[in-house]
């Protein structure tokens, strides 16, 4: 069973009641629960799109964008039935919060699923789950039950005349579902490759119809921003980044967990104060601030760093989900460049040659790299191919690829040139990948 | 849609709003790499090699999936992008296997051109390339992984354009491989349940998908390509033969749909792809034979066989009279030849005993149409029409053109299609209604749409304008009842089935009792009258009629050019007794085994003339491939007809100018050269036809004589299909129904040439192995 | 299907599969749950599945398999009956996921993709399951097992074989 965490910088608002037995019904309605669907269906779609747009809530599943924007620009006439879509894919490596969503809060998910769905006007909603996650979508599955047994969920809902119905989907095991006109397909009953944009979702999206994709993270704050009023959220995070945002700290820390964090919060003070510091004493060498696809950051540049979109683009890497992993000076970089990519290679779809032959290659080379039998013009061309995946390929996903690869080979080159010349790996663990 | 301007490398473009950079920049002549964008096929953006720049974006751009609009400025033509294009192959290659020198592309690949083209020469990685095994997926394709790209031309080929879905993608990323529908118990096999049209060969632009009759034969450059029809079915595709200098003449080693510039425009069915060999048959005639004392066929010198066969026919005529002479012709043979054998026959032989197996009624389609103009249709039409309503007939397994055609028509143009038919057809899938119709429904059907009580007929009497395409169930009446019901209704053109390479032609040049070429009655001759000395006035014998008269003893001697009654009619040796019997085949064929007399024919492959499929498109064949030993029939007719001592000016109009040499349009390897001096004769009003042997002599003369076939002549020796009108004479005096037997072949079949194709054998026992494969499991 | 044709699956699922496949606007959508509730009852995606799943949704068995095989958690070989699926992507990497899983190689006698001869468990090593602040994380089936260290690894092994010992068994039904 996953651990609790806390801290006392930590400002819980979508954590608020996680540890207090909300998965039932009635304890989520104790705790303030479903009042915020009830204000939304009283206050109409408008309303509702306004004060998400000035929440400054930014998408949580890793672009950040805007998500009362992203729900504006649903047309507001539709042929075609529209749909909200719930991504609890959850398979970016250094990321489990949606995880602790569905176990702790899944009523959240609902309620934020019913608030879009008033937003933009659909009647039909979906929660996808990574197929992994059968635990929770067994905990989902009964909460969708208990909200349809108490009218939140149906054809009238909150005893209104507006219908809304959620279903609940399992995936089964792939990465790149998670982006979300793959998970679209994935949902059809097909394979989980991407589809052509434009058109964009929010136009042309799942069965055809106007489709709103959020992450569950993004989904659960909403009636939370319901809740406090979005000028209240908003001025807990920074400028332009609202809100607060679970951080999962993973890796070399001494507590590691998922902690519920303002918009903008130190970086540093994460690791060392929230998460307890690197573990054993150790030192730092290098934090992947948000995910496994965001480049590295080294201390030195984490120093003054606030976490939130703005901030951690301008240092030239992302916040992505949120999942920030430090790694210890006993740590081989090249070792974990080529687990990076060796997920990359095992996940992309294979669609288009750039994401799929490059990650391939990527794997190989490192693969060879740390085994000591690197050559030296291997680090160019390491850089060479990532940078020709780069903004070339189908979807996110190359780029997802490349750009961690060319932070380990830029800011780690000395530690790939201590491999050359047959010389072992300077971290004595040699650990042969067996092929996932 | 209203056209928008935009600027391509600094150039002013205009196209209509929407249409995709990559084909508006194609049009304009700036060509943009793509391995997976194929025209016509859904949109992929997975190759990545179309990439452009465009002003004010971020990221480069899709050429294949970008819609052009007004102001939009690209660069396609940068450092960067060859950087990202050369890229793009150096990914490609790293798991590539290089075997160039060996692979059946070479020479004819995309990637190849591409690497050249971006320079992608030296190698970045030092790493073993992912390795799979070769598959066999049928008789006619293989797969080779390594070698493939993950276009997914082939996958999209086989679903959207033939409706197949035979093929599929699985797994995923680098392990992802293209997969065929069928696996054999164990699931280690796979094989490719289908039609097996090799399409997906087709559109490979590598040497992924490989066809099991070509595969490590030759280099490309090592075969001359003839372009010709093909010899199967009454749609006509063109193709392209691959020919290469053999021993006994030259071979034809691969057919394929090469410049795509012909009536069938990417189209080729499993017929003309892999249907050549019964070229190569151990059948196949390569002397003539006579038969001996002893009753047994033994070879014998042309200059014999010759001799024997004409002095009997002179014997007969002139003991006995025309009249107790037969003339069978051919579905397979050119207009030429048809035209030559009943000009023969009326004006040498002296008879009108003459006729072909009929599968198609075209003489009552001729009569219902008689007196008007413009209401035939082309094929090609068939493919633009916006309503077309298909009665009988099953296209996808008899045209698998027409039905490509159609398919894409509502694929493309959304046209509909409106289905009437006794049985269920798989174009059903693309029909907008279908009509069952009870068995033998066909005839009140004319009634049933005038009626117009049905949503089916109201839904076809709404159509603005109609193609009508309708099936051999329709005979006699009931054309005429089509045929009215539409010419009422105004804005309808009409387009008639039938089963054989030239059916059409056969009946259109007169190879009929009854009926001169155009359908003219022989008893109202016309212009006949003056050319034709002697012929005689009255309709001769039916085939069925002849086959009777012979077993009455009423027939001396029967002619048979590239027909198979013994097989299809059951013709035999008992009924022929009394009969010399004179068979010019490519193939020692059942009636040729009964013969006096067997004279060894060239294939279609192996001559030039026209042919005319069941719409009244005409085309040119070329020769292609040679063969030691025949001659074509038009060859072999006209010395016939010398050695019994005619005219061979009389019968053949040549060397008008006085010119004799003869160009070789009939000979060589390499006659696809005369075609184009032929070409060129005809463009500086000269005169191509030297020798009597030479059949496009015989082109003016059809021109002039047959009613609907006025053609545009620079049209048809360029190689292009040129239509024609079915007839025009007045519809007086249809002699009594003549019996029609189609022969329904389907996909793998084709009458007699099919037994003696193996490469189709092996398709039809494949399908059939595994369908009891699958019904099994 | 209908009610008279002979399944595959027990009673339960196959109504569940009934049920599954009227839940969406589109049939197809029960593709993927469909596919991996057959597998957890039949233990992998054998022709027959395969063949049943694309009759329920009424398209072909190469479309089923097109789809199948894109997703990693199907398979078409038969696993253990507790199939233990070891996460060493990077945050599980960091803190021993490599250790777990040459633990479990050890304490089952098998390499990763291995199945013990007695059927009762398999190894893999699969890409992150989602529990990385809790890391070394695994699942054997669906359950997680996480903060692990090698040393809780054979209690975690026989725990399963209580388990099996106690349904009486040891392979898939
Ligand atoms: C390869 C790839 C994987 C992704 N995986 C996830 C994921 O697991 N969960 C998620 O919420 N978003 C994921 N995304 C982002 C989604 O495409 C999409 O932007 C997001 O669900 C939108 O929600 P938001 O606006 O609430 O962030 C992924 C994107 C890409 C390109
Ligand atoms: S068999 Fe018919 S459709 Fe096929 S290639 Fe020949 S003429 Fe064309
Ligand atoms: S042609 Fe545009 S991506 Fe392949």
């Amino acid at each position: 069973m996953p651990r609790l965490v806390s801290h006392p910088d930590e400002v819980k608002i979508v954590t608020r009641r996680f540890g207090l037995g909300a998965a039932d019904i009635d304890r989520y309605m104790e705790l303030g629960g479903y009042a915020a669907a009830k204000k939304c269906l009283e206050q109409g779609p408008e309303w509702v799109i306004e004060e998400m747009k000035a929440s400054n809530l930014r998408g949580r599943g890793g672009a950040g964008f805007p998500t009362g924007m992203k729900w504006s620009f649903v047309p507001k006439q539709s042929a075609k039935p529209k749909y909200v879509l719930v991504n609890g894919d959850e398979s970016e490596p250094g990321t489990c919060k949606d995880h602790l969503i569905f176990l702790h809060d899944p009523h959240s998910v609902i309620e934020g699923t019913i608030i879009a769905g008033l937003a933009i006007g659909a009647k039909l909603g979906f929660i996808y789950l990574r197929g992994e996650y059968r635990y929770l979508l067994q905990i989902m599955e009964k909460a969708v039950a208990d909200a349809y047994a108490r009218g939140f969920l149906g054809k009238k809902i909150f005893g209104s005349d507006t219908e809304f119905q959620i279903i609940t989907q399992t995936g089964a095991g792939a990465y790149e579902v998670g982006e979300e006109s793959a998970l679209m397909e994935s949902l059809e009953g097909k394979r989980g490759v991407p589809r052509i944009k434009p058109p964009f979702p929010a136009v042309v999206g799942l069965y055809g119809g106007p489709t709103v994709i959020n992450n569950a993270e993004t989904i659960a704050t909403v009636p939370h921003v319901i809740a406090m009023g979005a000028a209240a959220y908003a001025a807990v995070g920074s400028p332009r980044n609202g809100g607060t945002r679970l951080f999962g700290i993973s890796g070399h820390v001494e507590r590691p967990g998922v902690y519920e964090l303002p918009m903008g919060y130190n970086l540093k003070k994460m690791i060392y104060e929230v998460a307890g510091g690197v573990r054993g004493g150790r030192q730092l060498k290098a934090v992947v601030p948000g995910g496994s696809s965001t480049p590295v950051l080294l201390p030195e540049e984490i120093e003054n760093l606030g976490m939130d979109f703005d901030q951690v683009g301008k240092a030239g890497s992302m916040l992505g989900s949120g999942g920030v992993v430090a790694i210890d000076d006993q740590t081989c970089i090249v070792e974990f460049a080529m687990r990076t990519i060796s997920f990359y290679q095992h996940e992309s779809c294979g669609w288009c040659i750039p994401c799929r032959e490059g990650t391939d290659w990527l794997k190989k080379t490192l693969t060879r790299f740390h085994a000591g039998f690197g050559e030296a013009k291997d680090i160019d061309n390491i850089r060479y191919l990532a940078e020709n995946m780069l903004g070339r390929t189908f979807c996110p996903l190359g780029d997802a690829a490349a750009m961690p690869t060319l932070g380990f080979v830029k800011k780690f080159r000395k530690e790939f040139e201590d491999h050359l010349n047959g010389k072992p790996c300077p971290f004595a663990k040699h650990v042969g990948l067996a092929v996932v | 849609m209203a056209d928008v301007t935009f600027t391509v490398n600094g150039k002013k473009l205009t196209a209509p709003a929407g249409t995709l950079l990559i084909e508006a920049c194609r049009k304009a002549g700036i060509e943009i790499p793509a391995f997976c964008y194929y025209p016509g096929l859904s949109l992929q953006a997975a190759c990545r090699m179309c990439l452009v720049r465009q002003e004010k974006v971020p990221k480069l751009q899709t050429a294949c999936t970008t819609p052009v609009a007004e102001g939009q400025v690209f660069i396609t033509d940068s450092e960067e992008i060859a950087q990202a294009r050369k890229a793009t192959i150096q990914l490609l290659l790293g798991n590539h296997p290089l075997d160039c020198p060996v692979c059946d592309a070479g020479g004819e690949c995309e990637l190849q051109d591409m690497t050249f083209k971006y320079g992608a020469g030296e190698s970045l990685y030092a790493d073993a390339k992912n390795h799979r095994e070769e598959q066999q997926w049928s008789p006619a394709v293989y797969y080779d992984r390594p070698r493939c790209i993950l276009c997914y031309r082939c996958t999209r080929m086989c679903g959207e354009g033939m409706d197949v879905w035979a093929l599929g993608i699985q797994n995923r990323g680098v392990r992802a491989a293209i997969t065929p529908n069928g696996r054999g118990a164990g699931g280690e096999q796979a094989w490719l349940d289908c039609e097996q049209c090799g399409m997906c060969i087709d559109v490979c632009p590598v040497g992924a998908l490989t066809s099991g009759s070509y595969r490590y034969k030759t280099r490309p450059w090592e075969m001359n390509h003839v372009s010709t029809v093909c010899t199967h079915c009454a749609d006509g595709c063109k193709v392209t033969l691959g020919v290469r200098q053999s021993n006994d003449g030259s071979e034809i080693i691969r057919a394929d749909n090469r410049d795509k510039s012909g009536i069938n425009g990417d189209f080729l069915c499993a017929k003309g792809r892999f249907g050549f060999d019964f070229v190569e048959s151990p059948e196949r005639l390569a002397k003539p034979l006579l038969r001996n004392a002893e009753g047994k066929l033994e070879p014998a010198t042309w200059e014999q066989a010759l001799r024997r066969a004409a002095s009997k026919l002179k014997e007969v005529r002139d003991t006995r009279g025309g009249g107790a002479i037969g003339v069978i012709g051919s579905n397979h043979t050119t207009n030429e030849e048809n035209y030559l054998l009943q000009k023969l026959a009326r004006t040498v032989l002296g008879t009108n005993n003459i006729d072909h197996q009929r599968t198609t009624d075209y003489a009552a389609f001729a009569a219902a149409l008689a007196g008007h103009t413009g209401k035939a249709a082309s094929l090609r039409e068939a493919a633009t029409a916006p309503a077309i309503l298909l009665v009988g007939g099953n296209p996808t397994e008899e045209h698998p053109l027409l039905a490509w055609q159609l398919r894409t028509n509502v694929r493309l143009n959304r046209a509909r299609l409106y289905i009437a038919n006794a049985k269920t057809i798989k174009l059903e899938r693309q029909a907008r209604a279908v009509q069952t119709l009870p068995e033998g429904g066909y005839a009140k059907l004319a009634a049933y749409l005038e009626e117009g009580a049905s949503d089916f007929s109201k839904a076809v009497a709404g159509e603005e304008s109609l193609l009508v395409i309708f099936g051999q169930e329709f005979r006699g009446a009931d054309v005429k009842a089509l045929v009215n019901w539409g010419l009422k209704r105004g804005n309808v053109r009409f387009a008639f089935l039938g089963d054989y390479a030239n059916s059409r032609g056969a009946a259109d040049m007169g190879l009929l009792p009854d009926r001169l070429p155009g359908y003219v009655p022989v008893s109202e001759p016309g212009a006949f009258a003056e050319e034709y000395p002697g012929l005689p006035g009255t309709a001769g014998r039916t085939l069925p009629e002849m086959i009777e008269a012979a077993a009455a003893g009423e027939l001396g001697a029967l002619l048979v050019v590239g027909a198979n009654p013994a097989a299809n009619r059951g013709l035999d040796r008992a009924a022929l007794k009394n009969t010399f019997v004179i068979v010019v085949d490519i193939l020692l064929t059942e009636t040729a085994a009964l013969a006096d007399v067997v004279l060894p024919a060239a294939s279609l492959y192996e001559k030039t003339g026209t042919l005319t499929n069941t719409f009244g498109d005409v085309q040119m064949v070329s020769k292609a491939a040679d063969r030691a030993g025949v001659k074509p029939d038009f060859e072999i007719l006209v010395r016939l007809a010398g050695a019994m001592g005619a005219d061979a000016r009389q019968l053949v109009p040549f060397g008008a100018g006085g010119m004799t040499a003869d160009l070789g349009q009939s000979r060589g390897a390499s006659a696809g050269e005369a075609d184009r001096h032929a070409v060129w004769l005809a463009a500086n009003n000269l005169e191509p036809k030297l020798s009597p042997f030479d059949p496009l002599a015989m082109l003016d003369e059809i021109e002039r004589l047959v009613p609907g076939y006025r053609m545009d002549r620079m049209n048809l020796l360029g190689g292009n299909d040129v239509p024609t009108e079915p007839g025009l004479s007045p519809a007086s005096s249809l002699v009594g129904a003549a019996p029609i037997v189609p022969a329904h072949n389907g996909l793998f079949t084709s009458g007699t040439l099919g037994k003696h194709c193996t490469a189709l054998k092996n398709l039809a026992e494949h399908q059939a192995r595994e369908m009891a494969e699958a019904v099994a499991k | 299907m209908s009610q008279e044709t002979m399944s595959l699956f027990s009673p339960q699922l196959a109504a569940r599969l009934d049920a599954l496949v009227e839940k969406y606007p589109r049939r197809r959508s029960a593709l993927v749950p469909m596919l991996l509730y057959a597998q957890d009852e039949v233990g992998y995606l054998s022709d027959a599945v395969v063949a049943e799943v694309a009759a329920r949704i009424g398209i072909t068995e190469l479309e089923v398999r097109n789809v199948a095989t894109y997703y990693s958690m199907l398979r078409f070989k038969p696993a253990g009956k507790y199939n233990v699926q070891v996460c060493t992507n990077i945050s599980c990497m960091l803190r021993g996921g490599y250790e777990i899983l040459e633990r479990f190689q050890q304490e089952l006698g098998i390499g990763p993709k291995g199945v013990t001869a007695d059927g009762l468990f398999s190894l893999e090593e699969v890409e992150c399951i989602g529990a990385c602040c809790w890391a070394p994380a695994i699942q054997v089936n669906y359950d997680f097992h996480d903060e692990l260290k090698p040393e809780l690894v054979p209690g975690i092994v026989d725990s399963y074989r209580g388990k099996a010992q106690a349904e009486g068994g040891s392979s898939h039904a």
